[in-house]
């Protein structure tokens, strides 16, 4: 079984770097994939069209809006598929939530040291979502600190602490209310009379020209992946480290 | 001799399908389902380090534009046509002078003054599916682990061979 997943890797492998000769070289400006006009005009006319001084935040929530929205409905429906695999509801749940199971006291050092880095933590995710147009960042990065922000609390002291902040169905309501507000804002684009996701007629609501407009909804559609991927991550680790019961956690 | 100038010209390439095909081998031969999903994160690594080698540019800097680059449109909005006459570039007469606007008084262009080259930056759009590519790589990754605890809670096992031998002894 070994050596057959040997040989059909060594040979998978060698077909792929028979083709090596084809690719371009490392940083060669003229490769397919760098002056293609499609690149070139998001590199040259991203700041003219939309006032975002970072392309990779205006290509991926403006040009590429459809693909992040659902890839962010992508993230939701893995956080669904891990609660309706893992999470089991067992006929003393009422009891046991009712009560704390264990009295564990948290470590000293471990408590105080959280304590102090978890608000600036917290702060950090924000900043990264509010300045994803000017610095690398966006919904995504801040999304993931934010949620690990949680999973620290639940790490340092145990599940049932973090759950005071983010119980189970807040958990899920921000992942719904994060995909609704990106699709809010495609729809009330197609209401006002544009293309779906097509934020520039969105100046007739917002106090903006049509190229402003752009750059303030980008802000709003990356606020919402941020709520679901905070959401989700957090569900995916309480998932996880409770075997689906949401009581104990590591 | 000739061999290895060729490798040596494209070594990245050679590195991710090296890196691609320790993660193939990890999900083909491992046994342990945890063994199998890091092959997966593996071969999903080979694959991002892949694709934003590609965006690389030499001499250019990430696909962000420099604060004076950013400041510079703002000045210009402040005062009219100072700025303007500091940067009679062929670019300007491109578009036909700046401040050009809509039928509804909008501008079309924003800070139509900056030149951005195209070579200067990187290529921001393999970043831009890579972004993606992460967070969906993690997704899946906790969809596996969750079916493996799954697995785990019904055969009391993760070894894959343990696992068929249980479900043929069952029936």
């Amino acid at each position: 079984m070994k050596s057959l997943a040997l040989i059909s890797v060594v040979i998978t492998g060698w077909l792929l770097l028979s083709a090596v000769g084809d690719f371009p070289y490392w940083g060669d400006p003229n490769s397919p994939a760098n002056s293609y006009r499609l690149s070139q005009h998001f590199v040259t006319e991203t700041f003219h069209e939309t006032a975002v001084p970072n392309m990779v935040t205006a290509v991926l929530a403006d040009y590429r809006g459809y693909d992040t929205m659902f890839e962010t409905v992508v993230i939701f429906t893995a956080g669904i598929a891990i609660i309706s695999i893992l999470r089991v509801f067992r006929s003393d749940d009422q009891v046991a939530s009712g009560q704390t199971v264990y009295e564990k006291r948290p470590d000293l050092i471990v408590d105080t040291t959280c304590r102090l880095m978890i608000p600036i933590i917290q702060l950090f995710a924000l900043y990264v979502i509010a300045h994803g147009h000017h610095s690398p960042g966006g919904g995504f990065q801040g999304g993931v600190i934010f949620g690990a922000s949680f999973i620290l609390i639940a790490l340092s002291r145990d599940l049932q602490a973090a759950h005071k902040w983010v119980p189970e169905n807040r958990v899920l309501n921000l992942a719904g209310i994060g995909i609704l507000i990106y699709a809010g804002f495609g729809l009330v684009a197609m209401f006002l009379g544009q293309n779906f996701l097509d934020y520039a007629i969105l100046h007739k609501v917002m106090p903006a020209t049509p190229i402003e407009a752009r750059y303030h909804s980008m802000l709003g559609v990356e606020i919402g992946v941020a709520f679901t991927v905070t959401a989700i991550m957090y569900s995916i680790y309480s998932n996880l480290v409770s075997k689906g019961t949401m009581k104990e956690g590591l | 001799m000739e061999f290895f100038e060729a490798i040596s010209a494209k070594f990245n390439y050679w590195i991710y399908v090296i890196i691609m095909m320790i993660g193939l081998y990890a999900m083909i031969a491992k046994n342990n389902m945890v063994k199998k999903l890091i092959g997966m994160s593996i071969f999903q690594t080979a694959i991002i380090l892949f694709y934003v080698s590609i965006g690389v540019k030499d001499g250019a800097t990430i696909p962000i534009l420099y604060h004076d680059q950013v400041h510079a449109g703002h000045h210009h909005d402040d005062h009219g046509d100072d700025a303007h006459h500091g940067s009679t570039d062929h670019h300007d007469t491109s578009h036909g002078g700046d401040h050009e606007t809509d039928e509804f008084g909008y501008p079309t262009r924003h800070a139509p003054d900056v030149h951005i080259d195209g070579d200067g930056f990187a290529n921001p759009l393999v970043h831009v599916l890579m972004l993606t590519a992460i967070v969906v790589g993690v997704s899946t990754l906790g969809v596996g682990l969750a079916i493996t605890q799954k697995l785990h809670r019904e055969f009391g096992t993760i070894e894959e061979n343990e696992i068929h031998d249980l479900i043929k002894s069952g029936k």
